[in-house]
């Protein structure tokens, strides 16, 4: 299950990265939502270590290739924010809407000043002013809203291709201890 | 501290982006065309439904409304004939003076039209991807316009796209001439904000250069790289800088940067 879970993730990630693009939400909020660190965060959450690892690989080269970027620049600050997550999965609580959501504030918020700190270092000169801090705030808040959204997406697409396994109670009526007169 | 598996990921993805970053311009310029060539079937997928639609809203348009767009653009059309035998009447006109003064005269213009496909998915660049590459002759650095102005220059060329840079980013700066009486030549640069995308910065002009608001602003043809006479935009405002070295002014680019759909590139 986690390899077809893998699969759908990395399927997503490249679409969403062609998505946005293709289409763009820049002329709409004046800056361009990612949602590759949102797909990152339920990639970490669900498609294990391994998972994680290709999709913030190959999504983050497939968005470099999509874009002036220097290529590779997108895969570290990606990886980093999964496997942060990664590691600390067991103390998240991962169904809660709240929870997906400041997960995903975090990361929109993380990976933008990552992937520019990494083009800072390689010598690249991107466009940075004041509507920067704009255009963060749209990134963060939009990748915060959307988290809830893609979890809910993937839990949809995971009942549709998986069996569900049988919930076992400890429940059996054969052993219910019947009080009072019978 | 690590347990051995993320060890070894965070080892894999480290040693990954050390050797990407440090490839070398031509290899990484291959495996970037590599990467986006996946990207094809969704190409191909997005243009089967822009075809689709168009096709729908054509089949949905009332007959009298095509009946007036035709009688609009066969009305537009017979101006633009006058316009273009007036054009070309300046033309002949231009030449034979070139003539008579021995100018070596300008060669006129071949245009190639390109669609937009990509928009940059990036907040800190400002470039697009058109469906023109290597194999339409298309060539680095070849400038590319729409009928309003000039939006940029061509950065990198595949097969069959091609990234255009455009005016504001960092990576295309543009030499042009203000017209007023002294013709003052600056350079377009990237904008000091980048609130409003439809503004750039019109940098090193003569401390005493004599601006207006609304002066238009072209090509210069310095430089090499775009010819002259392009229009760039108009002025928004300016301010000298500190210590009077030069004035700087912003300018209001001619053409809408935000809503590219068909840009035409100048061949040589």
């Amino acid at each position: 299950m986690k390899t077809v879970n893998t699969i759908l993730v990395l399927v997503a990630a490249f679409v969403a990265v062609f998505l946005e693009a293709a289409v763009g939400t820049r002329g709409l909020l004046g800056a361009q939502l990612d949602l590759l660190p949102v797909i990152i965060v339920y990639a970490s959450l669900y498609a294990g270590l391994g998972g994680m690892t290709l999709v913030a690989v190959l999504g983050g080269l497939a968005f470099d290739s999509l874009s002036a970027n220097r290529l590779g620049v997108s895969m570290l600050p990606l990886f980093l924010i999964g496997f942060v997550i990664h590691r600390k999965q067991e103390l998240i609580l991962r169904d809660q809407l709240y929870a997906q959501f400041i997960l995903g504030l975090a990361a929109c918020g993380t990976a933008p000043l990552l992937t520019l700190l990494l083009l800072y270092t390689t010598g690249a000169t991107p466009a940075i002013g004041w509507g920067s801090l704009w255009q963060w705030l749209v990134m963060t808040l939009g990748g915060g809203l959307l988290t809830p959204v893609c979890f809910r997406m993937f839990g949809r697409l995971n009942r549709t291709f998986f069996y569900q396994p049988e919930m076992v109670t400890s429940f059996r009526p054969d052993r219910q201890i019947r009080r009072g007169r019978h | 501290m690590f347990k051995k598996p993320h060890f070894i990921a965070l080892a894999i993805v480290l040693v990954l982006t050390v050797i990407a970053l440090n490839l070398p311009g031509g290899p990484a310029a291959r495996l970037k065309h590599a990467m986006g060539g996946l990207f094809l079937p969704l190409f191909g997928l997005a243009d089967s439904t822009r075809t689709i639609t168009t096709e729908a809203t054509e089949r949905l348009l009332p007959r009298s409304e095509l009946i007036r767009q035709n009688e609009d653009f066969r009305k537009e059309n017979q101006q633009l004939r006058i316009q273009l035998l007036q054009a070309e009447a300046v033309t002949r006109e231009n030449d034979r003076l070139h003539q008579l003064l021995a100018w070596q005269a300008r060669a006129p213009w071949k245009l190639k039209l390109a669609r937009v496909v990509l928009r940059e998915p990036a907040n800190w660049w400002r470039t697009v991807t058109i469906d023109v590459g290597s194999r339409d002759g298309i060539r680095k650095d070849m400038p590319v316009l729409t009928p309003d102005g000039l939006v940029g220059r061509v950065d990198s060329v595949s097969l069959t796209q091609s990234r255009v840079v455009l005016l504001g980013d960092r990576n295309c700066k543009v030499s042009v001439r203000v017209q007023n009486q002294a013709g003052d030549v600056g350079v377009i640069l990237a904008p000091d904000s980048i609130v409003d995308s439809s503004l750039v910065e019109l940098s090193y002009l003569s401390r005493s250069a004599v601006l207006e608001a609304g002066q238009d602003v072209y090509t210069s043809g310095l430089g090499g790289v775009f010819p002259k006479g392009i229009p760039v935009g108009k002025i928004e405002d300016f301010h000298t800088v500190e210590y009077d070295l030069y004035t700087k002014a912003r300018v209001r680019l001619a053409a809408n940067l935000s809503s590219l759909d068909e840009v035409w590139v100048l061949l040589p």
